[in-house]
């Protein structure tokens, strides 16, 4: 399928129909879109058939294990490399160096040149994306200034600390004031108090109009941060969509207290239902939670406390990403019968 | 927000970053001295040469006469050697004898403090030469000139004899002198652009080391990363050639040298020092695009030095060919070296030393400039597709060989 069919259909599967309920997904124009994206080094298949679709204006996470094709997923919407099937549309053009000027990028393996100073390192940045070099100099120097590392204008990038050098190439990535900005794990090697910073940064991105896509492993960033996410397992998405529908993904989780530890209420309970300490731990029942409670009173189970959690973004990721890689092994097995 | 820059623009951001930061650097200065440590050696080595050359291939005649005799065959010399150079020998006197003194020549040379090739004794008007057979049939002569001039005491006016030289090459000797100036622009050629090939593989490496590839990769289409690298190291080099020239120009010409001393080339030196330039140009685009392609398949410069010998085998190669070919003007052989692109700047220089048509220069810069397009492109879109990969390191633990075989080997459905 092509690109405008598959717009025309409409049915972006995993992604769109999580992505029903929210206003941002449905009525925003898209940063990116990519159907199909496969990607293979040396007869291995890093990604198989990723699609992802990033409105503008989002913060959007990339979450998935190390080795998942997060990496090589962000290098093919970015052009870096060609995908050997599918189709990306970045910004509305098939060439992301097209809009290149339009876009920043920060890579998981982050590089300076070492003999640089730190607001001409800036400067360079913006000067391969369009921006005049003495004009990247110049805001280099002022973002510098506004993000507290004003002192270190004259510093070459060699006489700097690893998490210093980052936060350089963070405002190098920043410093044309492109529309769609891509992280790649832009949370490692930062520190608490940095990743704090970094967190308010992408906010303010995303506060003035920037689309904001970050990959990463750690959830809680995620969690905190974005509006969407696409779950990566094993060069697949088995997920796309608001990070709401995510959590939704798995059941609420039910703790249940009660007097009574025996008695005929004790069949009422779900099958995945586990004691721990005073606590019953189960599932949420797909009847609902009205059927229980009648059977535990009619019971005499005598009901202490009970609560209803919804699952965190940490357990919907394990629990799909988990599937997913039970599900591509169990392929893998079958293949190998055959 | 800023505007889209062009294939060019964006070579000329990196060669601009390249070209400061590599003229800036130790490695520049280390490269500006780099002529200088042959020339440094090969003058030491020169002198000492000359020096014990000096010692030992000019033995002196040692005089034993009575005083009055061996005075006027000094005085002799001192006035023939206007007139005859180094035909008269050194003259040293060894021992003012008496009358009727005998004189033990032989013990004479056989002395290790001085170096006598020879000893004249007897009187002026019968002189006696002893010495080695050969020795003192060769200086028979120039003794018996002297022993006349010392009995004449001056007498004799040279006359001056003014000097008319004649330049007179047949058609032969003009081939071979402009081979000669051919051979010479070759091996300048050739080592230029080894060195520079050299470097710019260097410093693509080094950047891979940086991380920095992805960042330009991302931002700009490799073709122009490429393209800058290239241009700012051929620029680099022509800030080197400059500083050479000029230097090496001003120490020329300080010591009387000039152009003159060397055959000129069919085309003339002006248009010489332009072809020069430009198949120069060519030559170092043609070679650093393949050592950049090179530089794709490698992950460490160890692995890079093992890739590129072959390559640097291979062009020495193609510089004997070139040079073999210049032997054999008009034939098949000089046809395929001026062809190959490789061989084409060296076989083209060549030309330009041996024959005055132009046409043939534009047809070879055109074509060569064409060649380099198509491998810088090549070069490019191998880097893309080998370089830029993460995820399971399938690859680990390979040589550069068996991970070259392995990427031209491996199925791969290229959209």
């Amino acid at each position: 399928m092509k690109l405008g069919e598959w717009q025309m259909a409409g049915n972006l599967g995993a992604a769109d129909e999580a992505g029903a309920g929210r206003p941002l997904a449905i009525e925003a124009p898209l940063a990116i879109e990519a159907r199909g994206l496969v990607k293979r080094f040396d007869g291995f298949t890093a990604v198989d058939g990723v699609d992802i679709s990033v409105p503008e204006g989002a913060i959007y996470g990339i979450l998935g294990p190390n080795g998942a094709g997060k990496t090589t997923t962000l290098r093919m919407l970015l052009g870096i490399i060609d995908p050997d099937e599918g189709v990306r549309r970045v910004l509305g053009h098939d060439r992301p160096h097209e809009i290149s000027h339009a876009i920043g990028y920060l890579p998981e393996e982050r590089g300076l040149y070492p003999a640089m100073k730190t607001y001409e390192a800036i400067g360079f940045l913006g000067a391969l994306r369009g921006l005049p070099l003495a004009e990247g100099e110049k805001r280099g120097k002022e973002l510098l200034e506004e993000h507290g590392l004003g002192y270190a204008i004259e510093r070459q990038i060699r006489q700097l600390s690893k998490g210093m050098a980052q936060q350089v190439q963070l405002l190098g990535t920043l410093v044309h004031e492109p529309r769609l900005v891509v992280f790649d794990e832009p949370f490692s090697g930062l520190d608490a108090l940095n990743q704090g910073r970094l967190e308010k940064m992408i906010r303010e991105q995303a506060a003035k109009g920037t689309t904001v896509i970050f990959s990463t492993h750690v959830i809680a960033h995620a969690e905190r941060l974005c509006d969407e996410v696409a779950i990566i397992a094993g060069g697949k998405v088995p997920f796309a969509g608001p990070v709401d529908v995510a959590r939704d993904r798995i059941r609420p989780q039910v703790r249940l207290e009660t007097r009574a530890t025996e008695g005929a209420w004790r069949k009422a309970l779900p099958a995945d239902a586990r004691h721990e300490g005073n606590f019953w731990l189960f599932s949420l029942p797909e009847s609902g939670i009205e059927p229980l409670l009648r059977a535990l009173i009619e019971g005499e189970a005598g009901i202490l406390s009970l609560s209803i959690e919804r699952a965190g973004l940490h357990d919907a990721f394990v629990a799909i990403a988990g599937e997913a890689a039970a599900r591509a092994l169990e392929e893998g097995n079958g293949e190998e019968a055959r | 927000m800023t505007g889209r820059l062009s294939t060019l623009a964006a070579a000329f951001v990196i060669a601009r970053r390249d070209f400061t930061a590599i003229l800036f650097s130790r490695s520049f200065f280390f490269f500006l001295l780099g002529p200088l440590f042959p020339i440094l050696v090969g003058g030491l080595a020169g002198g000492i040469g000359q020096e014990v050359k000096n010692n030992a291939a000019r033995p002196e005649l040692g005089v034993a006469m009575s005083a009055a005799d061996a005075k006027a065959l000094l005085a002799a010399r001192q006035r023939l050697e206007p007139q005859l150079g180094s035909a008269i020998p050194e003259l040293v006197v060894v021992k003012e004898t008496r009358p009727g003194e005998a004189f033990d020549a032989a013990a004479a040379m056989q002395d290790r403090r001085v170096n006598l090739a020879a000893v004249v004794t007897g009187s002026l008007e019968k002189p006696l030469l002893s010495g080695p057979k050969e020795r003192i049939a060769a200086w028979r002569g120039p003794v018996a000139v002297l022993a006349a001039e010392a009995q004449r005491a001056g007498g004799t006016d040279y006359p001056a004899v003014d000097l008319a030289p004649v330049k007179l090459a047949t058609t032969a000797d003009e081939a071979r002198s402009r081979m000669v100036t051919a051979q010479l622009g070759q091996t300048v050629l050739f080592l230029l652009t080894m060195l520079l090939a050299g470097m710019v593989l260097s410093n693509l490496v080094e950047e891979k080391g940086n991380k920095i590839i992805e960042v330009l990769a991302a931002a700009i289409p490799m073709d122009a990363v490429f393209l800058g690298k290239l241009f700012a190291m051929l620029a680099v080099s022509f800030v080197g050639i400059t500083v050479w020239a000029g230097v090496g120009g001003a120490v020329w010409l300080g010591a009387g040298g000039s152009l003159g001393q060397f055959p000129a080339p069919a085309v003339g030196w002006p248009l010489f020092f332009i072809l020069g330039v430009a198949y120069f140009a060519m030559s170092y685009l043609l070679l650093g695009s393949l050592f950049l392609a090179i530089g794709s398949l490698a992950a460490t410069v160890r692995e890079v030095q093992t890739l590129s010998m072959p390559v640097t085998m291979l062009q020495l190669v193609n510089f004997f060919f070139a040079s073999w070919a210049m032997a054999r003007p008009g034939s098949a052989a000089e046809l395929a070296a001026m062809i190959v692109p490789f061989s084409s700047p060296f076989a083209m220089l060549a030309r330009a030393a041996q024959s005055e048509a132009l046409l043939p220069h534009v047809l070879a810069l055109a074509w060569q400039a064409v060649c380099v397009v198509v491998f810088v492109r090549v070069g490019a879109t191998l880097f893309r597709r080998w370089v830029m990969k993460s995820g399971p390191a399938q690859s680990a633990g390979k040589g550069p060989w068996q991970r070259l075989g392995a990427r031209l080997f491996s199925r791969r459905a290229v959209r």
